[in-house]
């Protein structure tokens, strides 16, 4: 399999595209017509060919873009990645993980050759061909954290384990739904998640932190979350609210379509077997309303959760505002046919809009 | 599904340390390494022991980095319902077995200044792993090892070899015992302190540590309990619809794992809570031996740990 990296932007021209292909492995979050919060915690072993969950670490067209655009990021705030001085090791953890992972997911695109501790490592889309020596930061440009999530699409949470809890102590976060590393660094996971409405009450946390505490060495999890973006935006953190807030009052029935993009993360959770922490990989992929139409069973069943969305969930995820006038918009997509149970597109079997 | 991952390893070779204690060496039966792991982890060992299977947990104590090869030391214990007895007697070099990936109920606060390290026993194991694990990265560490006698004191010899200056070694035969409060009272700032050994070494060693005033966060513990034969009992298993006799010599979580019901549980030595079960009804006595509930729980009848406790009474019924 070739991929063909598109040359796009996630900020002022948003020359952002998702070809055909990319629509149709696009990871669609609802697998019925509603949606409430649960702990919809599944492994993570490889899924149907060419998906979003067929690799460990899921590279496509996006990601030389991504990359260019996380060094614009870090350039500007080099907060975005922290690590706190106990989590070193953690950070070669994750830098083996990913290195191991993609080259042999990916073998022509990444090469990983190791002797002993003499690595060399060659990420061929980015044009990188380094040999260092594992485990000593001194053969490296910068932390192993930094230097591996450089060339990885995704924010990535780097969490400590101990005293019960799980502790967010290193990350790189540039592109992430309106949350900040630089606030949450050090908090535990009750502290991190405070500002969720209505999942507290519902005992999600407590389950999900007993849940995450148990990943294992060789048993990784993965979940989808969403929320929705104007503007195919990665950064949309809470430092540059300024520059990205502002954009959700630009829309229009006109517009909607092209600018409104459903945006879903599929989240993944490794155990890190020399430093016992916790990698949370937080995967960003971007879709917009009209390419998501394409799909008639999508566009059906979006109509039908964000009408049916409680209103704190719209709040919390920052779309109250726009609600009216995205269900103006997909309404015309929702002919009152059933749809198929489960995510995948199912564009052989699902009928046509028949409106 | 339930436990950790699982690997099938060789036997490569089995050494008798001493008159209790013996050491096993495992490798990947396809010739393939082993994952790396972080020191205190343990693994599960599966054994097929005539009609019983048993899933018993040990630390391991090889270098974590060594991916070759993954060593466990067994004490035997003659009281005990056969697992250890199991290891000394039957299991050869050579011989196929299956075990667990590594898991670490027990492992470093990396954030610490130093680690100080209690051992009582053959609780000296994880220890090994972790001692070898800070070498590597010019960690900080202090080892206090009370043992019965020079004869029993597995590792002791090498440590000291090794590390003169940070092995502190006590034998109760020569009345020799760790000054427990001189030595908390010694310590930087921003020491941890592990305890591994007896259950009365870890209830003295948190007792005094909290008595000194040092923070609950800086005492780690790990103590693997084996299951204890009782009194046969019988269960009613409200989800599985079944109800099971557990027997003499087998737990719990044995009794519902033979009658195929899928409990979950990862430590089977009752300290990591994946096995917690709730008690929808019962009478009788509860016989609680976890570390997982605090005294309140015990007490309260609404939860229990099947793979060390037991009970005793009329009625028990389970959710599960």
């Amino acid at each position: 399999m070739t991929i063909q990296f598109n040359n796009e932007s996630f900020r002022d021209d948003y020359s952002f595209y998702n070809s055909e292909r990319a629509i149709k492995r696009f990871p669609f979050p609802f697998h019925e017509d509603s949606y409430m919060y649960s702990v919809n915690m599944e492994q993570h072993r490889g899924g149907p060919v060419d998906s979003v969950y067929e690799m460990r670490f899921d590279v496509d067209e996006h990601y030389v873009s991504e990359m260019r655009d996380r060094a614009m990021v870090l350039a500007d705030d080099p907060l975005r990645c922290q690590s706190l001085p106990h989590m070193t090791l953690a950070g070669w953890d994750l830098l083996e993980l990913i290195m191991v992972s993609k080259s042999e997911d990916y073998p022509d695109l990444f090469e990983l050759h190791r002797d002993g501790n003499k690595w060399r490592w060659i990420n061929k889309p980015l044009g990188i061909d380094h040999s260092f020596t594992f485990l000593d930061e001194a053969t490296l440009p910068c932390g192993p954290m930094e230097y591996i999530t450089r060339q990885a699409q995704g924010d990535f949470a780097v969490l400590d384990q101990r005293d019960d809890n799980l502790w967010m102590d290193a990350g790189m976060v540039t592109t992430q739904a309106d949350w900040s590393l630089d606030f949450d660094i050090g908090m535990n996971f009750f502290e991190w998640h405070a500002p969720v409405p209505l999942a507290h009450e519902k005992g999600i946390f407590v389950r999900a932190l007993k849940f995450l505490m148990n990943i294992q060495q060789g048993a990784p999890a993965r979940r989808l979350n969403w929320t929705m973006t104007v503007n195919p935006l990665l950064d949309t953190s809470p430092e540059n609210y300024h520059k990205w807030g502002i954009q959700k009052t630009e829309l229009t029935p006109q517009n909607i379509g092209a600018k409104q993009h459903l945006r879903v993360e599929l989240q993944t959770f490794f155990r890190l077997p020399r430093s016992n922490a916790l990698v949370f990989p937080i995967r960003c992929y971007l879709c917009s309303f009209q390419d998501l139409m394409g799909v008639p069973k999508w566009g059906r069943r979006l109509h039908r959760v964000i009408r049916d969305l409680p209103e704190e969930l719209a709040t919390y995820k920052g779309f109250i505002d726009n609600r009216p006038m995205m269900l103006d918009y997909l309404k015309d997509f929702d002919d009152g046919l059933p749809t198929s149970p489960g995510i995948w597109p199912e564009l052989d079997t699902e009928p046509p809009l028949t409106r | 599904m339930s436990g950790a991952e699982k690997i099938t390893v060789k036997v490569t070779e089995v050494v008798p340390l001493n008159e209790l204690v013996t050491r096993f060496r495992f490798e990947r039966a396809d010739g393939g390494l082993l994952p790396t792991f972080s020191g205190g982890a343990h693994t599960v060992v599966e054994m097929h022991d005539g009609g019983i299977t048993r899933l018993n947990p040990y630390s391991l104590m090889s270098d974590p980095m060594d991916q070759t090869a993954y060593t466990i030391s067994v004490r035997r214990d003659d009281e005990g319902r056969g697992g250890s007895l199991f290891m000394h007697q039957q299991v050869k070099a050579g011989d196929e077995m299956v075990i667990s990936f590594p898991v670490n109920l027990f492992s470093l606060d990396l954030r610490a200044k130093k680690h100080l390290f209690l051992a009582g026993g053959i609780g000296i194991t994880p220890f090994l792993a972790q001692i070898k694990q800070l070498q590597r990265f010019n960690g900080n560490w202090e080892l206090h090892y009370a043992c019965r006698s020079a004869a029993l004191g597995s590792y002791a010899d090498e440590l000291t070899d090794h590390y003169p200056n940070e092995t502190h070694v006590y034998y109760d035969d020569e009345k020799q015992t760790i000054d427990l409060v001189n030595l908390l009272d010694g310590q930087p700032l921003g020491t941890h302190v592990y305890v591994c050994g007896p259950k009365g070494m870890i209830d003295w060693v948190r007792k005094t540590a909290a008595a000194e005033g040092w923070p609950r966060e800086a005492i780690h513990y790990e103590e693997f309990l084996a299951p204890q034969p009782g009194k046969p009992f019988e269960v009613k298993l409200a989800i599985s619809n079944k109800t099971i006799e557990v027997g003499e010599n087998e737990s719990l979580l044995e009794a519902m794992e033979r009658e195929n019901v899928d409990a979950p549980y990862l430590c089977r030595g009752g300290a990591c809570g994946q096995c917690e079960t709730r008690v929808i009804d019962y009478a009788g006595n509860f016989i609680h031996r976890d570390h997982w509930l605090d005294d309140a729980e015990h007490a309260g009848g609404e939860k229990i740990m099947p793979c060390v406790s037991r009970f005793e009474g009329k009625t028990l019924v389970l959710d599960r």
